[in-house]
């Protein structure tokens, strides 16, 4: 099909997103991350490549981390996605946050919401895992202001105090 | 009043603490506001037909297609914006003899790079204008392209501009001394060929503009991601023919920069030029293909650097050759003349030794155009030096340690004038090497390197020593004709509550200007540093200045910070005195409340004195001065910049069968003065190393013969990730300017400025044992397995 087509094509999907529903009608090519930013005002997701590279876009739907790039949304009638500001209002991701905000692993903000993604995947599997498999996990998500370093501290920070909290 | 800076228990201590930056909370939570986040009521979406040749003539545009598409507004071609548009020459009359040719926002007759603009198609969505522009129809004859900077002044090479007579651009021979005496009688000579890949900054959110034009203001408004509000505004002002005052530039977040974004683009002055026309708001978002192939590159050398030494390996003399390709215009406005100009300036700078010359020419191709990028020109001469240095130890036989020693400027040699003319305030080189050698304790990294090796594991150790230029007077730019501020001010205002506001000329790219600023200004008036809320990025509102370049933000933007909050300090007390009946100087401002300076016992708080000030000025003595707002301004006068200084040590193994390169840890030491706030210099330095790993060993733009980028995305394209990087230890001497009070110098360029320098020499350390030495970035397996001559082919 060719781009036009596509686009012409509309699909009707209903999800929640950040725990409320949403129905919408859609272009059939229209990526999910596109759908967050510029149909419900979501711009907390971030789109650095749109090829499923640099992980900016890193979301999570029906329980997963997906690249928001890349999930088409007309596959997501009934499905469950979760943004950083879906997240922030829970609370479920304030741990990282505030290690984060603590240890400056951060400096634009650009990758920040796609890392916390990434990382609380981490963090729920438990235990304690080694500097080196942190930097292992954390290796799909481009970072090209801090370095990686403080990122990694924040994030042992947080499966270090929550083991030790068990 | 002075600043007890020694003492630690101070009241309002806010300088030199490691408070966490106000912004990133917000940041954490996805409530950034970039530009692509930004929506305007009626706002369309532009994208670019681009070149898909390196140099071809524009035949015939065909737009009629586009034109018709679903959702397109309206397509404009190069020829459709000179009327709305003059175009630009990159030149500064400091560089002398430079030249450049007109550069159009859109190509006009020829296309001279892969990417450069030839077409813009408006439409109703960013898809619809991507498919828009896919419909532009554009016939080229395509003409040879310059691609080899090496033959770029052969007679037999086409004119990139015919007018400029040939392919230079620039050059410049700085020398001091007999050079060739010094180098025919000297015991050692070595000499080397340096190559330092073209790369660029992938900055992970692309360029950026949403451009507003009001027919009844005749205002241009401009949400940029950018690094120098004021210097766009010049920019837009003067090309498109509007007075400065009526093109306001507003710069919220910004998704990095790194010196990517402080350069004028065709594609986003073009996006202004189309507003001002079709009066609606028009955004341009880059993709990342377009990204790679008009972002500015950086760093595409070749050097050949030579140096004598004595017998006991004394520095004697160094001579330098450096040739660079630009692409095909001087990139605007600063030019791409001065990351050549900074290897002449900057090679042998931590050196104390009085004889050199050296060389840069700096010429046209049909590449991508480079320009200034995080630490110009540094990691080349710094790798360049410290290559040199080395190899001159080996040579004598010297441990590289022992050979800096010996010829590293002295602490006390200070002012110090270096062989090719900078001047430096006061350096610590000493210092600094002899802190590192005992935080990575060299010597037992020594010894492992010895016993691994004797299992065949190799491991090397690279240092590099390095200087910083930062604070930049106006003799970086502004001398040339630049309407570039080296100066930057500060606005600091109380308000009623009590609570401050600062308003600010440089910007917040992420590095923490403006949680400096806040620390600053909480310390200078005497409140809590979370009752202090920083405005930085709006032409309209902020002091002019000159944003975030050359590492200036914290000496030049914190220094006017700190003087201006000083004052607004002085009003409060003059004012606190007549409502107390107390010598102003008997007072003090302390978390926020006016106290006797003598005991600290709390006298009001400062909401009570903005209450009466802003309420019940009838209440005080007529002639008193209530001004609750103090703005000062700083700039540099007695040196041209202020240099800090610093050495790395990278830590490393080659794995000598595949060719990899496993970093195991780098260190740092660097000066910059007084710190502000040790864990946001500490992770500019961290982050700024990354850079230049980045550059020693990954990414390269890499071209075919036709001036085709081949690499042009993020999955062929490598950057440092994760998984691949070291730890690193930061480590601090702090030397502060004598030109300001607050003393501090930039830290946000010293990490990318040492890293390559030391990952190259780390590499050749552990390949010394085979005879292998590797002078070509980036360092990647394929060019350690030639080296080692695993490869031949
Ligand atoms: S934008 Fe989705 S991975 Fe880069
Ligand atoms: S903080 Fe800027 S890209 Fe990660």
């Amino acid at each position: 099909m060719n781009a036009e087509g596509m686009f012409r094509r509309q699909v009707e999907v209903a999800l929640t997103v950040n725990g409320e529903p949403v129905e919408a009608r859609v272009d059939a090519g229209k990526h999910l991350v596109d759908f967050l930013r510029l149909d419900l005002g979501l711009t907390g997701s971030h789109a650095g490549c749109e090829h499923g590279v640099c992980g900016a876009c890193t979301i999570r739907v029906n329980g997963e981390i997906v690249r928001g790039c890349l999930v088409l949304t007309a596959q997501l009638d009934g499905a469950e996605v979760w943004t950083v500001e879906g997240v922030s209002e829970t609370g479920e991701m304030r741990a990282l946050q505030d290690a984060f905000v603590q240890r400056n692993a951060l400096q634009c903000g650009f990758c920040t919401p796609g890392m916390l993604f990434a990382a609380a995947e981490l963090v729920e599997r438990g235990g304690r895992p080694s500097r080196e498999e942190i930097r292992e996990h954390m290796s799909g998500n481009y970072c090209r202001c801090t370095g990686y370093e403080a990122i990694i501290d924040a994030i042992e920070q947080v499966t270090s105090d929550q083991e030790g909290a068990r | 009043m002075r600043l007890d800076w020694g003492n630690p228990d101070r009241p309002n201590s806010y300088i030199g603490r490691s408070v966490p930056r106000p912004n990133a909370a917000r940041l954490v939570e996805g409530r950034g506001r970039y530009v692509d986040d930004i929506v305007l009521p009626r706002m369309l979406h532009v994208a670019f037909v681009r070149s898909p040749h390196a140099h071809a003539r524009i035949l015939r545009i065909a737009t009629d297609e586009a034109q018709s598409a679903k959702g397109v507004r309206r397509v404009f071609t190069g020829a459709d914006l000179c009327d709305v548009c003059s175009p630009w020459v990159a030149v500064l009359a400091h560089l002398k003899g430079i030249k450049s040719a007109p550069q159009h926002p859109i190509a006009v007759e020829r296309a001279t790079w892969t990417g450069e603009p030839v077409a813009a198609v408006v439409a109703e969505t960013r898809a619809a204008a991507e498919d828009g522009a896919a419909l532009v129809d554009v016939d080229y004859e395509v003409l040879p392209a310059v691609v080899d900077m090496e033959t770029a002044l052969d007679p037999a090479t086409p004119l990139i501009h015919p007018d400029l007579g040939d392919n230079l651009t620039f050059q410049r021979l700085h020398e001091k001394g007999d050079v060739d005496a010094i180098f025919s009688a000297a015991s050692h000579v070595v000499e080397a060929t340096f190559r330092t890949g073209r790369h660029t900054g992938v900055c992970l959110e692309p360029r950026s503009i949403l451009a507003e034009w009001n027919p009844g203001e005749r205002q241009l408004t401009v949400y940029h991601s950018t690094q120098a509000p004021h210097m766009m505004q010049s920019v837009l002002a003067k090309h498109l023919d509007l007075p400065e005052s009526r093109v306001r530039v507003i710069c919220g977040d910004v998704g990095g920069s790194y010196g990517i974004k402080v350069h004028v683009y065709p594609d986003e002055v073009a996006t202004a030029a189309i507003a001002r026309v079709m009066g609606r708001p028009i955004k341009f978002i880059a993709d990342r293909t377009e990204s790679f192939a008009t972002d500015i590159h950086a760093r595409d050398h070749r050097i050949t650097g030579r140096i004598a030494v004595d017998e006991n390996g004394k520095i004697l003399a160094i001579d330098i050759d450096d040739l660079t390709g630009i692409g095909p215009y001087s990139v605007y406005p600063r030019t791409s003349a001065i990351e050549g100009n900074q290897v002449v300036n900057l090679c042998g700078g931590p050196y104390d030794f009085q004889t050199y010359r050296a060389q840069t020419t700096v010429v046209l191709q049909n590449k991508t155009p480079t320009c200034q990028y995080r630490a110009v020109g540094h990691p080349i001469a710094c790798a360049v030096t410290e290559g040199l240095v080395d190899m001159a130890a080996e040579k004598v036989g010297l441990d590289p340690v022992e050979m800096r020693r010996r010829n590293l400027i002295a602490d006390d040699a200070y002012p110090y004038t270096s062989a090719a003319g900078m001047k430096f305030e006061a350096l610590s080189h000493h210092r600094s090497l002899e802190k590192l050698v005992a935080l990575m304790d060299y010597k037992g990294l020594r010894a492992e390197q010895a016993q691994l090796r004797e299992r065949g594991v190799y491991r090397g150790i690279g240092i590099a020593s390095f200087i910083e230029l930062t604070n930049p007077s106006p003799f970086m730019y502004g001398i040339g004709g630049a309407r570039i501020s080296a100066q930057d001010g500060c606005t600091v205002r109380m308000d009623p509550d009590g609570s401050v506001v600062a308003l600010s000329g440089v910007t917040e790219q992420g590095q923490g200007t403006e949680a400096i600023l806040a620390q600053i200004v909480a310390e200078a008036v005497g409140v809590e540093v979370g009752e202090v809320r920083i405005i930085t990025g709006d032409t309209q509102t902020t002091p002019y200045g000159g944003g975030t370049w050359a590492s200036r933000g914290a000496g030049i933007g914190g220094e006017a910070a700190l003087q201006a909050g000083l004052a607004l300090r002085a009003n409060i007390l003059e004012v606190a005195g007549a409502m107390l009946q107390a010598k102003a100087d008997t007072l003090d401002i302390r978390a926020g409340r006016i106290v006797d300076s003598n005991g600290g016992i709390e006298r009001m708080d400062l909401a009570e004195l903005g209450r009466i000030v802003y309420f019940r000025g009838d209440t005080l003595p007529r002639e008193l001065s209530r001004e609750m707002v103090a703005t000062r301004h700083y700039i540099t006068s007695e040196y041209a910049f202020a240099f800090t200084n610093g050495v790395q040590a990278s830590w490393l193994e080659v794995d000598v069968e595949t060719g990899f390169v496993k970093l195991l840890k780098h260190w740092c030491v660097e000066d910059c003065g007084r710190i502000i706030n040790p864990m946001l210099v500490d992770e500019q330095i961290r982050g700024g190393i990354v850079q230049g790993i980045g550059g020693a060993l990954y990414e390269e733009c890499l071209y075919d013969g036709d001036g085709q980028l081949l690499n042009a995305n993020m999955a062929d394209y490598l950057v440092p990730m994760a998984a691949e990087m070291p730890d690193m230890v930061v480590g601090h001497v702090e030397t502060p300017t004598a030109e300001s009070a607050l003393g501090a110098k930039g830290a946000g360029e010293a990490g990318t400025a040492g890293a390559p320098g030391a990952v190259m020499n780390g590499i050749n350390d552990a390949l010394r044992p085979l005879g292998a030495r590797l002078t070509e970035m980036p360092f990647t397996p394929e060019r350690v397995l030639r080296a080692l001559g695993k490869l031949t082919k």
